[in-house]
């Protein structure tokens, strides 16, 4: 199990990390999201993952840890807002700059003003 | 008395929800006297709250009585609550300032500089590592919001650029945090303080891959080299009084790197102690080098100061590495100086950008400006503080700097570093004022009918926060004082578990 959760993570942060360095701003929108997904997952197994147990001590001899679930709560709410104002942010650029690039203009353009 | 410790956050995050309730919605005037009067309140009770930690030593408290290795603690030691004093002096000053019609750009600016406000003093004030993602995440999507308080294209993509590198910093630390997590099992930095130095085997490689992953993260805010490309553009391009606003903001980055690598991965943590010196102290050189590069090669006042930030950052980042309790000290004094003459020199230059009509604060020649007593003033002074002149406190933080740095080994690099740095920033400063001022064209008595005076509001704005590096002068004694206790208290991870944990016993 192990090792099938951590490759999903690694996965993700793989896809992710791609995303984000294409040049546009919608996959880099998808990619920060999957990087969220990623640490959200990575996070939740920071307490030791554990099928069927409880995360109340006491209970039982052994016990899921409460903690990271909470944290990872709190981290997909602050991970959805975020997303939320990236992809109005995202829409705003492409009105007020004319296209999707991230940096305003595609380099094929830049290149051809810069010889002009 | 004990709950006072939470006012510095609650007081803001309270102004932020009034600020945008009806009354003070639709009514612009209110809204910036109930803006002006609750940032002055919060300045008040943090002040109250160092008065009081200055007798008794740190305070803790825990919310909603949760004991403290399980629930979330505050945690208020000198240097947090000093801070938090800066961050509520500065939102008053840029509140008072915007009030002269800068607040009318865009929506809600009042609101949100009360949220960026809470979202600061959290960081500074918290004692628990996830809550300060948490802070952290309140003051940067207040501070996406102001950046886009005005709207133009260059800003939209300064504030991309901006949002979606914190974006991946936020991921970074949550994965810091999860590794942190794995091996300690508690957020909590007192007791993290306590269980990184009984570590062992492999757990204390995988801790120094968390505490790296956070210096990454804190890097990023601080804009630290080479993570600082985000800083000229952002603050070059919002408003200049939110950009003093966010002067804070790469001090918070400052601070959270004092705070960890002192406290958590400080003397007493055994194999982990000091593990970022190595990576601070050349990034921190070669952060002053460029942070100086900058502000020669500057074409306008605003990027100028956002480069002086990046000099600013450089040099606390080196103090910071000297990791002793001088040199922390002296981090403290020139911390609160420099934010207060970065933020001062936004401030001025938007004032002279107003004046100019469309070559606006670009360092060429142009018409004069119309008050030029008042702005040419105003520019000398903030400048004197920047470049470190006598008398204002940059000389005392630059003296007291150099001598902290005198015996160390390295000092032989960063002595003559550091000041060429700051004569490179006097250099670009006179130059500045040179063609600011001076070199304007002849034509001075013709009336150009849009200028904006400065207002009532903004020359108390401007002589309030100018008042600052003179006060830092005359209080130089009592300042450096309490320096020394806030590095002491710092520097002695101890007091601050004995705190955290004489709490988890009461109850």
């Amino acid at each position: 199990m192990e090792l099938l959760y951590a490759s999903c993570v690694g996965l993700l942060v793989a896809c992710g990390i791609y995303l984000i360095l294409r040049a546009r701003t919608f996959p880099v929108v998808l990619g920060l999201t999957m990087l969220s997904y990623a640490v959200n997952l990575f996070l939740f197994s920071s307490g030791r993952l554990k099928i069927n147990q409880a995360p109340v001590l006491g209970q039982s001899a052994s016990y899921a840890d409460p903690l990271p679930q909470a944290l990872v709560l709190t981290a997909i709410v602050i991970g959805f807002a975020m997303t939320a104002f990236v992809v109005i942010l995202a829409i705003r650029g492409r009105a007020d700059l004319g296209n999707d690039h991230v940096d305003g203009q595609p380099r094929a353009s830049r290149a051809t003003k810069g010889s002009k | 008395m004990q709950h006072l410790i939470t006012l510095p956050v609650l007081l803001p995050l309270l102004a932020g929800i009034i600020l945008l309730l009806p009354p003070c919605g639709k009514n612009l005037v209110l809204r910036r006297w109930v803006a002006t009067f609750m940032a002055l309140f919060t300045l008040v009770a943090s002040t109250l709250l160092l008065t009081t930690i200055l007798g008794s030593g740190p305070l803790v408290y825990a919310i909603g009585e949760w004991q403290p290795p399980f629930g979330i603690v505050l945690y208020a030691d000198p240097l947090a609550v000093a801070l938090c004093i800066l961050t509520s002096f500065l939102s008053l000053v840029t509140i008072v300032y915007a009030s002269r019609g800068d607040d009318k750009a865009g929506s809600f600016f009042h609101p949100l500089a009360h949220f960026l406000l809470m979202g600061v003093n959290g960081a500074f004030l918290t004692g628990d590592l996830f809550n300060l993602f948490v802070f952290f995440e309140v003051l940067l999507i207040a501070s996406y919001a102001l950046l886009m308080h005005k709207k133009d294209k260059h800003t939209t993509k300064a504030a991309l650029h901006y949002v979606i590198l914190n974006l991946v910093g936020s991921s970074i630390f949550l994965i810091a945090l999860g590794v942190l997590y794995g091996v300690l099992g508690t957020l909590n930095m007192a007791d993290m303080a306590v269980k990184v130095a009984l570590l062992q085997g492999d757990d204390i490689y995988l801790a120094k891959i968390g505490g790296l992953l956070l210096l990454i993260v804190f890097a990023l805010k601080a804009a630290l080299l080479p993570l600082h490309l985000w800083l000229p553009a952002t603050y070059g391009r919002a408003m200049p009084v939110i950009a003093a606003q966010f002067a804070i903001m790469t001090k918070v980055g400052v601070y959270a790197i004092m705070r960890v690598f002192t406290m958590i991965f400080g003397e007493q943590a055994g194999e982990l102690s000091g593990i970022a010196s190595t990576w601070l102290w050349p990034l921190a050189l070669v952060t002053l080098v460029v942070g100086a590069v900058g502000v020669l090669a500057a074409e306008d006042l605003r990027r100028l100061s956002a480069n002086l930030v990046i000099v600013s950052v450089g040099t606390l980042i080196a103090m910071v590495a000297l990791n002793n309790e001088q040199a922390t000290a002296v981090a403290i004094y020139y911390l609160i100086h420099s934010t207060i003459a970065c933020a001062a020199m936004f401030l001025v230059a938007d004032m002279i950008a107003l004046q100019r009509g469309k070559v606006q604060d670009r360092l060429v020649n142009s018409r004069g400006v119309a008050q030029p007593k008042l702005l040419g003033f105003c520019f000398v002074f903030a400048a004197i503080a920047l470049a470190g002149l006598p008398p204002l406190s940059g000389f005392v933080a630059k003296l007291w700097l150099l001598d902290a740095s005198y015996g160390a080994q390295v000092a032989w690099v960063f002595w003559p570093i550091y000041l060429l740095a700051s004569l490179a920033t006097l250099v670009a400063l006179s130059r500045a004022g040179t063609s600011l001022f001076w070199h304007d064209h002849p034509n001075q008595d013709e009336q150009f009918e849009d200028n904006v005076y400065a207002g009532k509001r903004r020359t108390w704005a401007l002589v309030l926060i100018l008042a600052v590096p003179l006060m830092m002068t005359v209080f130089a004694a009592p300042l450096s004082e309490m320096s020394n206790q806030a590095a002491a208290a710092l520097h002695n991870s101890q007091v601050a578990i004995d705190t955290v944990f004489a709490l988890a016993k009461e109850q």
